[in-house]
Parts: structure tokens; C-alpha cells; sequence
């Protein structure tokens, strides 16, 4: 179970990655690993407005769908029209090539809600 | 009970192993004061042969369709049905499945679904068909609570046109979900294109017709299909006669976006009108797909690269989506659809056609002759295809009077339209089991009654 | 092995049918409809021979599996043997051949078979009147919501809440938004059952029903019956019974019995009308006196020795069929019935619930069980212990098609983590429920010693297994 160093995840297994105000944001190695083989993820349009933990997309495997709850506030800046096509990169990469939206945060200050990687690692001992 | 196969020993044997003293012991988790003391007061067991005289003594209490020359259709039609069908129906690896949820083991229904789906397609010139739906009325109250889903509008146009029961079903449905219902009149036996224009707006989810109409009227879907183009969010439904198709342009080259309708001409026999199988179809489009209701099956490959076929895009469906799902439907009608896919392999392109044909050639003929009687009328004119409406006007019978004296000479001469609609006559329809001799009859029997 | 499609069968201008000759004057349809309604091109169908279609059909036939096949352990689908004379009276032409429009005079023989299949069903379940209008159990789920919808609607009472175990099946929240309601879902206690403290803290003057199965899709039957009724009635509101589970109680517990309002019959499960491959069924509601005026237009009625549709039902929720329902199911079940009797249907679910019982001692310690309370015709192991060894329940489903049988549900109820749930029937016998078992014990073993047999399963399947992603990912779903 991979869980990179420098991200900050949620207790609903989703990551965001934060570089010059800007959030990438995607679900974890474990989420896609416990979802099976993805077959559709449901994205926001540009421009939309989110506040933390909003729905904001759906995300499909064979025999289950998961709501994605944002980590933090913000605007949605781009989304990964790959996923369209490829939803398995959500499989294959995802803290890569399966990352999900990027939003403009508004509240930078909610990251603190969010766990780091090694506390990451320590709730998923409890999920197992 | 004869079907249950253990002996009173292996019972014993069972109950051992489990360590209960008899089987009442089992049922110890419900209270005793709700508890069932007493026997069901429903006649004592009967054997097979006892059994088959009962039905036999109730069955003979109908008069059925073989005592009568029949033109009762609105909604259900007396097509001829090849032998077939029934000698494959009855074949138990499929009668006595159940939903093919382990696909392995369940190639034979899956497979049959897939060319089911691929022959309504082709039928009704959609990209997308489900795997069968509860019958044409509910298929249609499913296509309209999509597509206020699907626009997210409120306002749904039905003409008159539109089977009665169908409307009220589709009423039934809508109402819950906030979907506003507007009847527009009829103008002859066509639905008021000019009324329906008007009630075009913004707000406005769907716009249903059916094809040909209940009253038997192939209404102008390129007419309407003109109205539609500035209304791009409205979604067209129509509901078709599959029959017919065989015969008329398909409604998805009209642009329609769903298409529904009731499958039994297709090799279902009219059986007191069930069960019936409804069909839809839907445009080829990613959104409109993800909203559709109902299973899906799809072609796919195994581990070793040979083709096969499952359920698919589940997540539309109750089982997974629960509370979200797009529709409740769970069991459709497989097996219904599965005469319907052995009707249209066998009569096949040509014979599809050809009994369509034989259905418009006849309904003509018997049209234009009682057309030529006094005192009646065909409200449809020459614009029909298996059934038309009659008027009759005359001052000394009532309709319900022809009925019973027609049908006193065997003949079943149509669905009073009364008994159905605020409006008067007769709906006569005719399939291509019927021989000139039988319509020649009719017309002679009718102008006879009339004249008397 | 695999089976060509119809439609490559075909050869330009072979035919299967056969029709008389036109004995009319043709004309031209094209003079006499609007403009461009005339089909340009034949709809691309097969064109193939009779022969072509039955070997197609037969050979379709044998990549399947049914009743008739072997055992068919589905969990909450009553997959019990189809008694072939059901067939046969289906089949009877007089009952059979007859349409919907004709007039009732005609159709006395079948109305007295309908009424008398409602009285039966209202007996059965303790309940006033029937519908037999509902083509499938979640039509039926959906009607009898929306005859509570119209009965507080008549009340002038706004409620909006229905609340579902979430051990129930998915048809019932899925049913209560189509009635148009807001879904509430509580959490089963330790015992799988309703949590009595959880229900309190939802009902409220907004909660229209309680939408319960009973027993509950675990099997167990939930023994706080009388406090839950008592909870939903104080508060006004109604309670559905989910009526998925009857061959648990038949004779034993009634539905009405145990106050609830409404219930929903599968004529498929319970009466043992074949299931189609998906249908057809048949979802009859029975309703008490109290909440008869709702129920769909028409109903069956007797007035002296005469049937008729009563369509008078200025309260009715209105239609939900173009007709009268799955009639053909109806002459099944009603056949079914007849068969069995007052004391065979206490029978049915005797031995339901005997076997049920006997396979669950006999599997309960090679696979997880859940739930150590009692439980009647159906029983959810997990396979947790399994899956540790990196085997999911859905290998141990596959491996068990190898074996010939059919496998239980799996996955649901999703309380449980890789849940099999198994609902063996009072059809099979000894020796079938013992191969069942030895089956189930032999994967068990397989898993420690060759997992990997049990991992790539199917191997003796027509197709191997099939990948379901590149499927949902790419939908293919037409030729």
C-alpha cells in the first residue's frame, strides 16, 4: 500500500498535493485498491465552487460507487479529462497520472484538518 | 407437498445433526403471541389429475379468441405467432434460470439479451436498448421520470394521442418526482401540432407521441421533430409499435431520444395482456446511458481472449446504487424478450416487413369497405397502419347495441372507445391473420346491422 | 466454446417463416401517410432459416444453467423447482387465448382464478384486499409506497421519510425514491437485527414507513417485531413488509399478524413461478382494510357469481400496468397453491427452513458466520477467514460453477464482508444439500493447498472469467 510522503490525505482515503496555492487532488493507492477495477470517475465543471468535505464527483468501479469529498475549499481550476477515456490511470497511478481535480484553495488554513502521511499510514492499520 | 423430496427419516436424520427436536423448534425466534395457530383456510392439496380438471372446469367459463373473429388490438395484438417460439421458450436451462448474475455459467440468457438489444436497436434505428423493461406502459412512466432527470425541467407534453392507460401510468409515475403534466387535444385523430407548439417552452422536460397513435394515426414525427429543434433540452420520447417498424421510418431518424413501447407483437401471445415486455431505447449518448434505467448487458472478452458477455454499467441499478439508482427495476421480463428476439430472427428482415405490410394492405382494405357503408365514418382517413377509428352515426342503435349484435354473429368488432376515452366509437384493428373472406364478412355483417 | 452471433447465421435472403399469400389488393402505403414515414431500408434483422434459429437457440440453451439444471442456493430468490403442470396450465388455450379488451362475460373462468388467488394471498399474509397489478417484486415495493403516499395524502398529512434497514435489499430504498420519498437508513444491531434505539432516534412525525423484511435478508427473524410496529405506529406512520422472504413463514407468522400495513409477494420466489432468466414475476400487494381505497385501478371484485374489474376508485394511486398485470405468472402460482394446500404450505416452509438450518450447521465451521442468531429459510456466511489467504468470495463463487452448482448471492447483504448468502429451498434434497456442502468444504481446502485453482476459476465454464471492466469501460452493447 503506497502512501507518499508530502500529501495530505482524509479519513474518506482522498489525497491533495499543494504547490503555489494550488490543490491536486485524487484518492489514495489504498481507496482504488479497496474499489477494485475503475470503470467511470464523474468530474465537477471548471469554476465550480466547493467547501470542505462537499461531494463533489463520483467515482465508479464494476460493483461499487464512492462519493469524493473535497479535502479542503476551494474552485475547481482543472480536472483530468484523461480520466474519460482512461479511468484505470486511477488505478495504474494514483498519485500520478490518476490524480482527479485541481482546485484554487480558499481556505489554506483547513490542511490542518488533514492528516500527513505517517498519520495516513496509522489510520489505514486501523481500516485493514 | 409433492415437490418437497426428503422423507419423514432424512428429516429426522437432519434434525439430529442440527440438534433440534423437531422442526417447530426451529421456529423459535418469533413470539408466541403473533405466532400463526391455526390452519389457512384454503382448499386441501390436489393431485396433477385433480388439479387439471379444476382448470379445465374454470377454463371452460371463457369464451376465448378462437370463437370469435377478433379486431381487438389498443395496445395488444393477435399477430401470428411461429411454432417455434414456443418449442425453444420451453427449453428449462432458460425458463428456470434466474437473472444471470453468475455470467459463467449463464452465457446462453446473456447472449440472447445482447441479440435482443441489437435487433430493437436496429428495429427502431436507437444506438442504445436495454434489456426489457416491465411492459409498454411503465417502460413509458420510466422514460418520462428520466427525462425530467435528464433536463432537469419539469413540463411533460402528452397529446390525447397517447394510450390512455399509458398516460395514466406515466402520470402515476411522474407525479412523485415533481413532473407537471399537459394533455394537448386532438384534431381529428391526430394530435394538435399547433396546441403542442405552443406549449413549448423553457420548461419543458419531454414531449411524448406515440407512433402510429392509439388512434391507429402515424402522426408527422418530422413535423415534430422540426418543433423540437429550438427546444434542444426537451427530451422527444416516443412510443412505438414495434410492429409497425417494420413498415415505418424509425423514430431515430427523427432524432427521438427515447423510444419506447410495448414488445408483445413481437411473438408474445396477447395472454389477457400478460405478460407483456416494454422495450427501450435511447440515443447513442454517454449522459443519457449513465440515466438509463433497467440491465444491460455487454460483450466482453474472458482471461484466455474468448468472447462472452455480462451485466454491465451496474452502477446504474438498485442492487448497487440503492436510494440513487435510476430506477427500482430489478426482474424485468428476460423471458419475454427472448420470444421476442426468436420472432424477429425468425420472420427476419423480410418477414418483419412483410407483416407489417399484410397488416397496413388489410386494415386498408377492411377500412375502405366499411367506409363505403352509410352512417360511417373512418375519423383517420387513409393515415393509419393496423387499426383506425370508426365512427358510426345513426340514430336508431346504439353503439353498444352493434357490439353485442356483432358479436352475436362472432364478431369481436373493436374496443369501444368509451370504455377507455372521452370520445365515441369504435377502434377496429386488423393483423395479417386475417383472409379477405373474414373482412368481407365483417363489412357485410356491419352494413346488415345497420340497415336493419 | 462459443456460439456465433444470430445474425452470422445469415444469408442474404434465406428465410425462417412462412405467411399466406396477400389476398388483397395491395397499395401503395407511401400515397396515404404523412410525407417521408415510409421506412427507406429494411431493419438490418437476420435472415436466416427455421434450422438456423432452433440449433442457434438450443445451442444458446446449453451455455446456460438452471432449476432444472442442478441446485440454485441464491440467497433471498427462492430458486425453488418449477413444477412442469404449472407449465402445462399456462398453456391452456382457453385460459391463455384470450385478450385484455374483451368484455368481462367473456373472461369469467380467469377472473374467478384471479379473485380466488387474492383470496388466498390475503389469507396468507392476514391481509383485507390484493392488487395483482404489479408485474415484479419492486413494482410491488413501488406500489405499496405510493398507496401510502395517497392514504396520508387523503389524511392531508406531508410525510417524507422512509426508513430501510441497511441490511435491506437495494429495491427498497431504490423503490422509495421512485415513490418519490427521502431514504433513511439505520444500522443493524450486533444480533442483525433492527436497532431499537436507532429506529426511536429517526421515527419522527415525518416518517411515512418502516420497509422491513422478515425474517431480514440474514434470515433472521427479527423477534422485536411487536416493539418496532408499536415504534412506527405511535408515530403515525406505516410499516411495509418486504415480502421477499415469505417461504420463511408460510403457516407460521402472518404479515398482517404481526401489524404490518402493506406487503408485497414475489409470485416468483414464493409460489415457484420460473423465474424467466429475470422475469417474468409478479409483485401482487396486499393491503389492510384501511388503506384498501388506494390500491391501483382496477380491482377485481365479485358481485353475486359474476366478476369484474371495478374501475369506480376515486382514491386509487392510479395505474402502474397497460392491463391486469403478469396474468400468465398468476395461473402458475395460483396452479401452485392448489397443489400444495393449506398444510403443504406449511410444509414448504418447514422443510425451507429445515434445510437452511441443516447446511448452515454443516458449513458454519469451515466458513465465517456472522450472525450466531437463529435463522429460518436463508443464512450469510463471510468469507473472511479466505479472503486472508488471498482468496475473495467471488473465486469461491466461480470455483463452485466448476462443480456444476449454481453459487449463492454474494456480496449482500453488504453488512456482511464477503458475504455468501445461501437460501437452499425446500426442494433439494438430502443428498443435493450434502453435495452442495462438500463442495463448499473441498474449496475450502482447495484454497489452503492450491489457491490459485480457486483463484483463476471458472476452468470448466464455456467462457473463463470475464472481464467486467473492459465491458462497463467500453460498453458494447449492441451487434
Amino acid at each position: 500500500m503506497k502512501v507518499n510522503e508530502g500529501l495530505y490525505y482524509t479519513e474518506d482515503h482522498e489525497w491533495i498535493k499543494v504547490e503555489n496555492g494550488v490543490g491536486t487532488i485524487g484518492v489514495t493507492d489504498f481507496a482504488q485498491q479497496e474499489l477494485g477495477d475503475i470503470v467511470f470517475v464523474e468530474l465537477p465543471e471548471i469554476g465550480e465552487e466547493f467547501q470542505q468535505n462537499d461531494n463533489f464527483g463520483v467515482i465508479e468501479s464494476v460493483k461499487a460507487v464512492s462519493d469524493l469529498y473535497i479535502p479542503v475549499s476551494g474552485d475547481i481550476c482543472e480536472i483530468n479529462e484523461n480520466l474519460l477515456d482512461q479511468p484505470e490511470l486511477v488505478n495504474e497511478e494514483p498519485y500520478q497520472g490518476g490524480w482527479i481535480i485541481k482546485i484554487n484553495l480558499s481556505a489554506e488554513k483547513e490542511l490542518e484538518d488533514l492528516m500527513n502521511a505517517e498519520e495516513y499510514q496509522e489510520f489505514l492499520k486501523g481500516e485493514a | 407437498m409433492r415437490y418437497i423430496s426428503n422423507t419423514p427419516a432424512e428429516q429426522e436424520k437432519m434434525l439430529q445433526e442440527i440438534g433440534a427436536d423437531k422442526v417447530s423448534d426451529l421456529f423459535q425466534a418469533i413470539p408466541e403471541n403473533i405466532k400463526f395457530d391455526r390452519s389457512f383456510n384454503i382448499p386441501a392439496a390436489l393431485s396433477e389429475l385433480e388439479l387439471k380438471e379444476l382448470i379445465k372446469d374454470k377454463a371452460e367459463k371463457n369464451l376465448d379468441l378462437s370463437e370469435f373473429d377478433s379486431y381487438l388490438g389498443a395496445g395488444s395484438y393477435d399477430h401470428y405467432i411461429p411454432a417455434i417460439i414456443d418449442h425453444l421458450i420451453i427449453r428449462s436451462e432458460f425458463y428456470t434460470a434466474y437473472t444471470p448474475y453468475q455470467a459463467e455459467l449463464s452465457q446462453g440468457t446473456l447472449q440472447a439479451i445482447y441479440e435482443y438489444q441489437s435487433m430493437i436497436c436496429e428495429l427502431t434505428g436507437m444506438g442504445i436498448s436495454n434489456a426489457s423493461l416491465l411492459d409498454g406502459a411503465s417502460a413509458l412512466g420510466e422514460a418520462v421520470i428520466m427525462a425530467g432527470r435528464h433536463s432537469r425541467k419539469e413540463k411533460i407534453i402528452m397529446p390525447e394521442t397517447v394510450h390512455p392507460a399509458y398516460r395514466e401510468v406515466a402520470q402515476t409515475y411522474g407525479k412523485p418526482h415533481g413532473l407537471k403534466f399537459v394533455e394537448t387535444s386532438l384534431k381529428g385523430s391526430s394530435s394538435n401540432y399547433k396546441e403542442i407548439k405552443e406549449e413549448l417552452d423553457g420548461n419543458t422536460a419531454a414531449v411524448v407521441f406515440q407512433y402510429p397513435n392509439f388512434f391507429g394515426t402515424v402522426e408527422d414525427l418530422a413535423e415534430i421533430a422540426r418543433m423540437l429543434e429550438n427546444h434542444k433540452k426537451a427530451v422527444f420520447i416516443v412510443v412505438a409499435n414495434p410492429m409497425a417498424l417494420g413498415l415505418l421510418t424509425p423514430p431515430g431518424e427523427f432524432g427521438a431520444d427515447i423510444v419506447v413501447g410495448e414488445g408483445q407483437p413481437l411473438g408474445n401471445p396477447v395472454n389477457y395482456g400478460g405478460p407483456n415486455l416494454g422495450f427501450m431505447a435511447i440515443r447513442d449518448d454517454r449522459r443519457l446511458l449513465r440515466q438509463l434505467p433497467g440491465r444491460l448487458v455487454g460483450k466482453t472478452e474472458d482471461i484466455e481472449g474468448n468472447t462472452g458477455y455480462v451485466m454491465t454499467m451496474q452502477t446504474r441499478e438498485q442492487h448497487i446504487r440503492r436510494e440513487k439508482a435510476t430506477s427500482n427495476i430489478c426482474t424485468n421480463e428476460a423471458l419475454n424478450a427472448l420470444m421476442a428476439a426468436i420472432y424477429l430472427a425468425t420472420m427476419g428482415k423480410k418477414g418483419v416487413e412483410e407483416v407489417a405490410n399484410q397488416c397496413y394492405q388489410k386494415t386498408r382494405y377492411l377500412k375502405e369497405k366499411l367506409a363505403e357503408i352509410d352512417d360511417v365514418t373512418v375519423v383517420n382517413g387513409d393515415n393509419h397502419f393496423n387499426e383506425f377509428w370508426l365512427k358510426i352515426e345513426t340514430a336508431d342503435k346504439s353503439l353498444e347495441e352493434i357490439e353485442t349484435k356483432m358479436c352475436q354473429q362472432g364478431i369481436l368488432a373493436g374496443v369501444n372507445l368509451a370504455e377507455l376515452t372521452d370520445q365515441q366509437g369504435l377502434l377496429v384493428s386488423v393483423t395479417e391473420k386475417k383472409t379477405r373472406e373474414e373482412l368481407d364478412k365483417y363489412a357485410r355483417k356491419l352494413e346488415v346491422l345497420l340497415n336493419e | 466454446m462459443s456460439e456465433a452471433l444470430i445474425k452470422d447465421y445469415g444469408s442474404p435472403g434465406r428465410k425462417g417463416y412462412s405467411l399466406p399469400e396477400l389476398d388483397v389488393v395491395e397499395k401503395n402505403p407511401a400515397e396515404s401517410l404523412p410525407e417521408g414515414m415510409i421506412r427507406e431500408e429494411a431493419a438490418k434483422l437476420p435472415e436466416v432459416s427455421e434450422v438456423d434459429v432452433v440449433r442457434h437457440y438450443t445451442s444458446l440453451s446449453n451455455m446456460n444453467y438452471g432449476v432444472d439444471s442442478g441446485i440454485y442456493p441464491l440467497g433471498s430468490c427462492t430458486m425453488k423447482y418449477n413444477p412442469k403442470i404449472n407449465e402445462d396450465i399456462a398453456r391452456t388455450p382457453n385460459l391463455t387465448n384470450i385478450h385484455p379488451q374483451q368484455k368481462e362475460k367473456y373472461v369469467q373462468g380467469s377472473l374467478e382464478i384471479l379473485y380466488e388467488l387474492k383470496e388466498y394471498l390475503a389469507e396468507i399474509s392476514g391481509m383485507d384486499e390484493v392488487s395483482l397489478q404489479p408485474a415484479s417484486g419492486s413494482h410491488g415495493e413501488y406500489v405499496g409506497l405510493m398507496i401510502i403516499r395517497k392514504y396520508f395524502e387523503k389524511k392531508g398529512e406531508t410525510r417524507t421519510k422512509v426508513i430501510v434497514p441497511d441490511s435491506a435489499h437495494g429495491t427498497n430504498p431504490a423503490s422509495a425514491t421512485m415513490a418519490g420519498y427521502n431514504v433513511v437508513e439505520i444500522a443493524s444491531n450486533e444480533g442483525g437485527m433492527v436497532d431499537l434505539e436507532s429506529l426511536k432516534a429517526e421515527v419522527d412525525e415525518d416518517t411515512a414507513a418502516l420497509m422491513l423484511t422478515n425474517p431480514n435478508t440474514l434470515g433472521i427473524f427479527e423477534k422485536d417485531i411487536c416493539e418496532i410496529q408499536k415504534i412506527i405506529h405511535d408515530a403515525g406512520g406505516l410499516l411495509y413488509y418486504d415480502g421477499a422472504n415469505m417461504n420463511a413463514v408460510l403457516g407460521y407468522v402472518r404479515p398482517g399478524d404481526m401489524e404490518f400495513d402493506v406487503i408485497h409477494y414475489n409470485l416468483h420466489k414464493t409460489f415457484s413461478t420460473p423465474h424467466g432468466g429475470g422475469g417474468p414475476g409478479s409483485g401482487p400487494v396486499a393491503v389492510k382494510e384501511r388503506l384498501a381505497p388506494f390500491i391501483p385501478a382496477p380491482v377485481l371484485k365479485k358481485e353475486g357469481e359474476k366478476y369484474y374489474w371495478d374501475n369506480d376508485r376515486p382514491d386509487s394511486l392510479g395505474r402502474v400496468h397497460a392491463f391486469y398485470g403478469n396474468y400468465g405468472v398468476m395461473l402458475r402460482a395460483y396452479a401452485y397453491i392448489r397443489t400444495a394446500g393449506a398444510k403443504g404450505l406449511k410444509e414448504i416452509t418447514e422443510n425451507a427452513v429445515l434445510n437452511a438450518n441443516y447446511m448452515k450447521h454443516k458449513l458454519k465451521d469451515t466458513y465465517e458466520l456472522p450472525f450466531a442468531s437463529d435463522s429460518l429459510h436463508e443464512f450469510v456466511l463471510s468469507g473472511s477467514r479466505q479472503k486472508k489467504e488471498g482468496i475473495s468470495t467471488v473465486n469461491i463463487a466461480k470455483r463452485l460453477l466448476d462443480y456444476k452448482q449454481y453459487a449463492p448471492t454474494i456480496y449482500f447483504p453488504l453488512i456482511v464482508k464477503e458475504a455468501i448468502m445461501v437460501e437452499p429451498t425446500e426442494t433439494e434434497n438430502l443428498q443435493s444439500l450434502d453435495r452442495f456442502i462438500e463442495t463448499m468444504k473441498v474449496i475450502s481446502q482447495e484454497i489452503e493447498e492450491e489457491p490459485e485453482l480457486v483463484r483463476d476459476a471458472p476452468h470448466n465454464t464455456v467462457v473463463r472469467k470475464l472481464d467486467e471492466a473492459k465491458a462497463a469501460r467500453n460498453p458494447d452493447l449492441r451487434w
